[in-house]
């Protein structure tokens, strides 16, 4: 396995909450993503799952530098990158790119495709120098399967599949080694959530991508990811590799999660085992002692309350788990297509 | 048969109180167009379907399918203009609707057919505390006096098992998370206990945990007032979980209708088939997901011939001629493809 360009230490990120108008004091912290580590190796997709509100999108922001942690770290290649500033920073921007979620809101609609895509060039110019500019959006084009004569459209002259495939062009249009991907298709189509999804990948396979996919559907995710992690309430409950998540989940949230998705198969209806959660997910600015999932688990003792467990190899777990009392549960019945 | 092909049976007859069929809601050849300043948009090009006591028909699509347009134009909250019906019934125990005094359908809304939507926080009213207008209701339709309709308002909060509803009666849709707004609407719909359900897309919102509360909950009140259930959605995962029977949309008109079962393992339209192979699955560890090449039609000009024409990787010289007409091809299902038989046949 070849080694990790992306490190994520104890990364913590709160937000205060505040009263007052002019005197704001600070009454709370909402507790986003409150001490995560993880690892992305070169080439791989780690996809990253939990419901709203687990802090995943929180999570994208801090690797894209948009926000900076409240503790721990992001290191790119040794280089601790909240710490960068000016030009050191501009360079890794080079290298790190994001996709949104939503195709109708993240393109300027006063901008043709042609701006939309030469402005990272207009940034960057090391990268293609001005003769050049013209020549590679439509390049960028091709690539995602959009027709080059397109240059001068604006965004809602496209589709939602097809002003997708524009974010990812932009993303692309620098090179990057790591694309993050926010919820890159949860507002398509399922025919074009499809197409984009095959694009996805044909990308990385040309361009040796590693990607960070975030998205709260579990079957899209088991889909392109290599290795997952599950979120909730800011901490990552479980992570391994996309088998060990989707087959031998140790965790009773990501039980939970699998158990509840609908599988399209009518005929499974009844051989299903369903784990019903009670109740809501607790707010993060007072989140439950010990075990985040306490207030929900069918399993919760004593020792959850007093005990924050640790995101650890544990004995019921051959991979990282994060539960007293991790225990393997077959909840999807996989099978090879 | 008549089951499923509700076209085949005679012209109802004006009215129809005698009618014996007893069809609780039929949409017969339902045409809808939506005239803008572009141009006409056809969103609904003749779709016939029907929903009896105690069943759950799950009405499946995509964006622009006309899905939603179909339940707006029953529950006659299309918006006019820039929305007009062009031609067609919607007959609720053989009556239609289309053609009753606006104080006829008030009474049938509600207590006939009530209708819950995506997005609970903007279905409810901000301004008024969540128990009020559930209670509402039961004094403008009931005649209640304040305190019986606020203790029916909160048996109900109770039915759709939000917890402490006493105390949550008098809270603001903007207290409560998600999943219990959903729960909110729900109980407000189901109120003066209608006879039909239409939910749009009630669960698209919401985390997979709740959407599988949600769902259980819906089907538990379905089952005890045997209500009929009309579940729009694009999500074949819900709907093979809850439909009975399933009616497949593409550009306004219906391409498919078949029981659940054998809609899963047999689909007879290429468009069906084309949506059952681009869905990633949980329990799959697929490599290429197959696709529909291609995007759905412009609503201003939808190729001649069968609509899925450009995209259908069957196609044929026929499907650009000649519409095909959604036809019976086995005991309980229907298909708006020239070659359903070969496609149903194959192995």
């Amino acid at each position: 396995m070849s080694e990790n360009i992306l490190e994520v230490n104890d990364l913590v990120k709160h937000y205060p909450v505040t009263q007052g108008v002019v005197f704001k004091k600070t009454v709370g912290q909402v507790k986003a993503v409150d001490g995560v580590s993880f690892g992305l190796r070169a080439g791989e997709t780690l996809g990253v799952v939990g419901e709203s509100g687990c802090g995943k999108s929180t999570l994208a922001r801090v690797l894209m530098n948009l926000e900076k942690p409240t503790a721990g770290n992001v290191v790119y290649k040794g280089q601790d990158i909240s710490k960068l500033s000016g030009g050191a920073l501009r360079r890794l921007r080079r290298q790190i790119q994001l996709v949104m979620q939503d195709p109708y809101t993240s393109l300027n609609p006063r901008m043709t495709v042609g701006d939309l895509l030469g402005e990272p060039f207009e940034i960057h110019p090391e990268v293609a120098p001005k003769g050049s500019r013209r020549a590679k959006v439509r390049e960028l084009l091709d690539l995602v399967g959009l027709n080059p004569e397109h240059i001068n459209r604006y965004p809602h002259q496209f589709s939602g599949g097809q002003r997708q495939r524009i974010g990812i062009a932009r993303a692309l249009a620098l090179r990057p080694e790591i694309i993050v991907c926010d919820e890159p298709v949860s507002a398509l189509d399922v025919s074009i959530q499809a197409q984009v999804m095959n694009l996805l990948e044909q990308l990385q396979g040309e361009f040796g991508l590693s990607y960070v996919f975030i998205a709260h559907d579990l079957s899209v995710v088991r889909h392109l990811s290599d290795r997952v992690a599950v979120m909730y309430l800011g901490k990552i409950v479980e992570i391994g590799t996309e088998d060990e998540i989707y087959e031998r989940p140790t965790h009773p949230y990501t039980q939970a999660l699998l158990s509840a998705v609908p599988v399209p198969d009518p005929t499974q209806r009844n051989n299903k085992t369903i784990i019903r959660l009670t109740g809501d997910v607790p707010s993060p600015i007072s989140p439950p002692s010990g075990c985040r999932f306490r207030t929900r688990c069918w399993k919760a003792q004593d020792v959850c309350a007093e005990q924050v467990p640790l995101l650890e190899i544990r004995r019921g777990s051959d991979h990282p788990s994060a539960c007293h009392f991790a225990e393997k549960r077959e909840i999807v019945a996989s099978h090879e297509v | 048969m008549s089951d499923i092909l509700v076209s085949e049976q005679s012209a109802p007859g004006p009215g129809g109180s005698g009618r014996p069929s007893g069809r609780l809601l039929e949409v017969d050849d339902l045409r809808v167009e939506f005239r803008t300043r572009d141009g006409v948009a056809k969103v609904i090009n003749g779709v016939t379907y029907h929903v009896d006591a105690g069943e759950t028909l799950a009405v499946l699509g995509e964006s622009g399918s006309g899905k939603s347009v179909t339940a707006q134009t029953i529950m006659g909250i299309l918006d006019t203009p820039p929305g007009f019906v062009t031609g067609g019934q919607v007959r609720f125990h053989g009556k239609d609707m289309l053609r009753m005094s606006d104080e006829e359908r008030r009474r049938i809304r509600g207590e006939g057919i009530a209708m819950i939507f995506q997005d609970a926080l903007s279905a409810l009213n901000p301004v008024f505390t969540v128990g009020f207008q559930i209670a509402e209701q039961f004094r403008v339709r009931r005649g209640m006096g304040r305190a019986e309709a606020k203790k029916r308002a909160i048996d109900m909060l109770d039915q759709v098992k939000i917890p402490n509803a006493k105390g949550r009666f008098n809270n603001y849709p903007h207290q409560f998370s998600g999943g219990m707004r959903q729960r909110a609407m729900i109980a407000m719909s189901l109120a003066l206990d209608p006879e039909v359900l239409i939910a749009d897309e009630p669960t698209t919102a919401l985390d997979v945990t709740v959407q599988a509360q949600i769902m259980d909950l819906l089907a538990e009140l379905q089952r005890e007032r045997q209500m009929g259930m009309i579940l729009i959605t694009h999500d074949l995962g819900v709907v093979a979980d809850v439909a009975d029977r399933i009616a497949v949309m593409y550009a306004g008109r219906i391409v498919e209708e078949a029981d659940v079962y054998e809609l899963y393992a047999k689909p007879a339209h290429p468009y069906t088939l084309g949506l059952i192979d681009s869905i990633p699955r949980l329990d799959e560890k697929g490599q290429q997901l197959r696709t529909i090449k291609g995007l759905p039609p412009n609503l201003m000009n939808i190729p001649p011939g069968c609509p899925f024409n450009p995209r259908c990787p069957m196609a044929q010289p026929v499907c650009r001629e000649k519409v095909p007409p959604l036809l019976q091809v086995g005991p309980a299902r229907a298909s708006a493809c020239h070659f359903a038989e070969e496609l149903v046949n194959r192995v």
